[in-house]
């Protein structure tokens, strides 16, 4: 049942990801984008780590891709940008994925992955990362919880005036 | 058959492929940053699952795919303004005729 599940999740997840980068009209490619991210979802919520998969559709799919579709209407170009495939692009792009791709295969099966540490989790996962991000011991991660939210206060206001329309123009 | 690492991370570096050959073919400087976002979906991705298969138990690995998830967000952010700041003063997202960088 699981095996199945996974395929299925396969399938969807990278027939939508191998169209994102295919596709030549830009809106289509967004909405392919949902697809592939949704599939992600579905693999951590068959990893068992559904606070993730919820995490995963509320931040990619309900924020970054409503504000990629924003800006696909914003920079629509009069007449359409058809962002055909070019041959001599998608080759050497081709090249280059293909011997990513087989080089991380190759260095995965050459890797055993010993599962460690089978510690028996009587919190619930939200609640342990919760403790996890915010705990002030040699094991919690408050620092970096709070370098995050500078950063992103920081890149908020960095958009806000990048994309400010300038006055008297 | 029992599904085992291996598998899920085959799936992600698919996915990361798929991220590089977006980001090397495409001329739409939107649909690049779609391919980013594939790459770092990989990437947390791996997170998750080498985080719930071999440490099972601890949720450090999730905690580093929120942190992922986070920078993510930021960096859409910043690049959809610049994108959009670009088109207002050039009239174009085509990255190959955005050259005014180019020396």
């Amino acid at each position: 049942m699981e095996t199945i599940v996974f395929y299925i999740l396969v399938i969807v997840t990278l027939f939508c990801a191998v169209k994102v980068v295919t596709t030549p009209l830009v809106f289509r490619a967004a909405i392919y984008l949902i697809g592939s991210l949704l599939g992600m979802a579905g693999f951590f919520m068959l990893l068992g780590a559904e606070f993730m998969s919820a995490v995963q559709i509320v931040v990619y799919v309900g924020g970054i891709v409503v504000l990629i579709i924003f800006a696909v209407m914003l920079t629509s170009e009069p007449g359409g940008m058809q962002d055909r495939p070019d041959i001599k692009r998608t080759i050497p792009a081709a090249i280059v994925s293909g011997l990513v791709f087989f080089g991380l295969v190759y260095v995965f099966s050459l890797t055993e992955f010993k599962r460690m540490y089978p510690v028996e989790q009587n919190k619930g996962l939200a609640q342990a990362i919760g403790e996890k991000l915010l705990s002030l011991g040699p094991d919690g991660y408050i620092l970096p919880f709070e370098v995050v939210s500078v950063l992103l206060v920081a890149a908020l206001i960095g958009a806000i005036i990048i994309a400010k329309k300038e006055r008297g123009e | 058959m029992m599904l085992t690492i291996h598998h899920y991370l085959i799936v992600s570096a698919a996915l990361f492929s798929l991220g590089i050959f977006g980001l090397l073919s495409r001329r739409n400087a939107v649909v690049v940053l779609m391919s980013v976002e594939l790459i770092l979906n990989a990437a947390s991705m791996n997170f998750i699952v080498l985080g719930q298969l071999v440490t099972p138990g601890l949720v450090t690995g999730k905690v580093f795919a929120i942190f992922v998830i986070t920078v993510a967000a930021a960096e859409a952010a910043v690049a959809m303004a610049i994108i959009v700041g670009i088109f207002k003063y050039r009239q174009t997202v085509d990255v190959e005729k955005i050259t005014d960088l180019k020396w």
